[in-house]
C-alpha cells in the first residue's frame, strides 16, 4: 500500500513537472511540509476523459494534494463512472475516507459536460454531486471547481483552487506585475516596467488590482483592469503615493501620502477623489489593510518602534495590536477577522507570525529569516508571503497553524509582493 | 537683463526635452489571445539629461548622494558640504527644480521602508530649505528599498543603499 503510494506520488510528482515545464509561468510549487493527518481520498480518472486533449482528474489531484490536507489513494487506472454507485464497503477497505467519481459526457460542437458525485465511505452516503459545462480548453479551470467541491464538502470551508494570485517579478532590469492561478499556473503579464512595482493589492471583485508603480520615478498608486489593461492613476500628490488597501465594498481605497509630511494614512475614492486624512501621527504610519470588519489594521512607529494598530475606517483613536518584540509589520487580517498575519522580526530574522485576536496568542509560523508580504488565502486556512531562497526571491505558503508548507519558484527571477485574490463570483 | 535671459532660455530647453520624452502615460495595451484574461501593458519612463556644471566629475554638484545609519535619517557632518553646494546652486538658478530620492537598505518591509526613505530625503530638503532653496524648487519622494545602488546582501552594500540622491530637472 505504501508502496504504491509512493509511486504514486512520484508519477504526480512527475507529471505537475511536465506541466511546469510546459507553462509560460514557469511557477512551481513544491510541498516542503503537510498535515500530520491527511484526509484519504480516492479519486479514479473520471470516466471518457480520454477524449479531452488535457486532463480534468489530474487538476483535481494536484490540487488536494497540494493543500496538504487531503491523501490521494491509487485505486489504479479504473476508471469508476458517476452514473454508478461505487462500492464504498470496498473503497474503505482501500483506506479511503470519501470517493469521488465523475464521468466527461460530450455534448456536441467541442463542448462537454463534467459530471462529478462525491460519497463518504465511513456514513455510505452521498455527499453532493454537480455537473459543470466546458470546453475542451477548460480542463484546469474546471478541475479547480472540483477540487473546490472535494474541499468544501469534506473539510466545511470555502476551497482557493479557483482563485488567483498576484505578484511582482524581477528579471535583471525588469519588473513584471503578473496574475496566476493559486497553482502557479496560467501566468500572465499585466504590466512590465523598468522600474519597480509594489504592493499590489486585489479589488473585492477580482477584477481589479491596485498597485504602486515608480515608472514615474516616484511611487504612484494605480488601478488597473486586468482583463482590458485600462490603467488609472488614482493618487499622485506631491511626495509618495503608497500602500494601497480596498475597502472590503470596493469603493474606497486606503492611502499611505506624504503630501503632508511624513507618511500618513488617508482615504479616498476609487477613482482618485475625495481624499482624506484618516489618522495623524507624529511617525511614520503605513501599510494600511482594511479588514471587513471595518477596521484598518496600519504598521507605525508612533511608540519608537514599528508595531501594528487598528483604527476604525471612520476615524477615531488608534490602539496598539502587536506587543512583543521591536518590529511588528505588514498586518494582513484573515477574512473572518479573527487572525492577523503580519512579519515580526525574530532575533534578528523575519519571520510570518500569525495573532490570534481574540485570545491575543502570537505564534511565529516559519523558520525563515528574510520573510516579507504576507497575505492570506480567502479562506484563511494559507498564508502566501515573499521570502528568500538561495539568494532568490522566492514565494512561500504556510498554513495559518504552520504544518503545511509550499514553496512557489520562477527559476532565474526574483519573485517577490504576492497578493492573494479573492474568492471568484461564480 | 542677459543674466537672466539664460536661464531661462535653460529652462526652456529643459522643458522642451522632457516634454519630448516618453513620459506619456497612456498605457500600450498589448493584446494578449491567452484566454487568461489579462492584458499585458508596458510602462514608459522618463530620462532626460542635465547640465554641464551638474555632471562636471570636478564639480562638487556632480555628486548627488547623502548616506545615513542604519534606521536613521540624520545627515552625516561630511555631508554638510555637499549639501551647502547644492543649496547655493538652487539659489542662484530659481528655476531649477530638485527631486530627492530617499533610499534604504533591504531588510525589513518595503512599505515600511519606503516610508523612512521619505524621512530621509525630507532631512536633505529641510538642510536645504534652511540654506535658502525655496519651498517650490525642491520634492521629496522616496524609493524605500526598490532601487539598491547595490546588490549583494553585505554591510557594505547595505550602507551604499541607505542615502539621499538629488535630482535636478531633466533627470527625472
Amino acid at each position: 500500500m505504501t508502496r504504491t503510494l509512493t509511486l504514486f506520488r512520484l508519477l504526480l510528482a512527475i507529471v505537475l513537472a511536465g506541466f511546469a515545464l510546459g507553462a509560460r509561468a514557469q511557477l512551481s510549487i513544491e510541498i516542503t511540509g503537510a498535515g500530520a493527518s491527511r484526509f484519504p481520498v480516492i479519486i479514479p480518472i473520471f470516466e471518457h476523459e480520454g477524449q479531452l486533449p488535457n486532463s480534468v482528474t489530474d487538476v483535481v489531484r494536484a490540487d488536494l494534494d497540494r493543500s496538504g490536507l487531503f491523501s490521494l489513494v491509487d485505486l489504479g487506472p479504473l476508471a469508476l463512472p458517476e452514473s454508478v454507485m461505487p462500492d464504498l464497503p470496498a473503497m474503505r477497505g482501500r483506506g479511503a475516507d470519501a470517493v469521488l467519481t465523475g464521468s466527461v459526457v460530450a455534448q456536441g460542437s467541442g463542448r462537454y459536460e463534467v459530471r462529478f458525485r462525491l460519497f463518504d465511505t465511513q456514513t455510505q452516503l452521498e455527499l453532493g454531486a454537480m455537473a459543470l459545462p466546458m470546453t475542451a480548453s477548460q480542463n484546469r479551470l474546471v478541475g479547480h471547481r472540483i477540487a473546490d467541491f472535494v474541499y468544501e464538502k469534506l473539510t466545511g470551508q470555502p476551497g482557493y483552487f479557483s482563485t488567483r494570485i498576484a505578484y511582482v517579478v524581477k528579471s535583471g532590469p525588469n519588473f513584471e506585475l503578473q496574475v496566476a492561478d493559486a497553482d502557479g499556473m496560467n501566468a500572465a503579464t499585466a504590466l512590465r516596467s523598468r522600474e519597480p512595482i509594489i504592493s499590489p493589492a486585489w479589488s473585492p471583485d477580482g477584477q481589479r488590482l491596485a498597485y504602486v508603480s515608480f515608472e514615474q520615478k516616484k511611487p504612484i498608486i494605480y488601478v488597473h483592469t486586468l482583463a482590458t489593461g485600462q490603467r488609472r492613476v488614482v493618487s499622485n500628490f506631491k511626495g509618495s503615493n503608497s500602500a494601497p488597501t480596498w475597502s472590503p465594498d470596493g469603493s474606497q481605497l486606503a492611502v499611505v501620502l506624504t503630501k503632508d509630511g511624513q507618511s500618513q494614512l488617508y482615504v479616498l475614492n476609487a477613482d482618485g477623489s475625495g481624499v482624506r486624512r484618516l489618522a495623524s501621527s507624529s511617525g511614520i504610519d503605513t501599510e494600511p489593510f482594511w479588514g471587513r470588519d471595518n477596521n484598518i489594521y496600519f504598521t507605525s512607529d508612533r511608540g519608537g518602534s514599528p508595531q501594528i494598530y487598528r483604527i476604525s475606517a471612520g476615524g477615531g483613536s488608534a490602539q496598539r495590536v502587536t506587543f512583543d518584540g521591536n518590529y511588528n509589520v505588514s498586518p494582513r487580517l484573515s477574512a473572518d477577522g479573527k487572525l492577523l498575519a503580519f512579519i515580526t522580526r525574530n532575533g534578528g530574522r523575519f519571520q510570518v507570525a500569525v495573532q490570534d485576536l481574540a485570545s491575543r496568542q502570537t505564534t511565529i509560523l516559519t523558520d525563515s529569516a528574510r520573510d516579507e508580504s504576507p497575505s492570506f488565502a480567502p479562506n484563511g486556512r494559507m498564508i502566501l508571503y515573499a521570502t528568500e531562497s538561495g539568494g532568490r526571491g522566492v514565494l512561500s505558503a504556510v498554513s495559518s497553524d504552520g504544518r503545511i508548507k509550499q514553496r512557489l519558484t520562477v527559476k532565474a527571477a526574483d519573485v517577490r509582493e504576492p497578493a492573494w485574490g479573492p474568492q471568484p463570483r461564480q | 537683463m542677459k543674466k537672466l535671459a539664460i536661464p531661462a532660455l535653460l529652462s526652456l530647453i529643459l522643458a522642451a526635452c522632457s516634454s519630448t520624452g516618453p513620459t506619456d502615460t497612456a498605457a500600450q495595451v498589448e493584446d494578449r489571445s491567452s484566454g487568461t484574461g489579462v492584458a499585458t501593458v508596458t510602462a514608459d519612463s522618463a530620462a532626460g539629461s542635465g547640465i554641464a556644471a551638474l555632471t562636471d566629475p570636478n564639480n562638487i554638484l556632480s555628486k548627488r548622494s547623502v548616506f545615513f545609519d542604519f534606521d536613521s535619517y540624520v545627515i552625516q557632518p561630511e555631508a554638510k558640504p555637499l549639501i551647502e553646494a547644492h543649496a547655493r546652486f538652487l539659489v542662484q538658478n530659481p528655476q531649477m527644480k530638485m527631486l530627492i530620492q530617499g533610499n534604504t537598505d533591504e531588510r525589513g518591509s518595503r512599505e515600511y521602508n519606503l516610508a523612512l526613505g521619505q524621512k530621509r530625503a525630507d532631512v536633505v530638503k529641510q538642510a536645504l530649505l534652511l540654506l535658502g532653496a525655496r519651498e517650490a524648487q525642491i520634492e521629496s519622494v522616496s524609493l524605500g528599498e526598490e532601487k539598491p545602488r547595490c546588490d549583494a546582501p553585505t554591510e557594505a552594500c547595505f550602507a551604499e543603499n541607505r542615502r539621499g540622491d538629488m535630482l535636478y530637472s531633466g533627470e527625472f
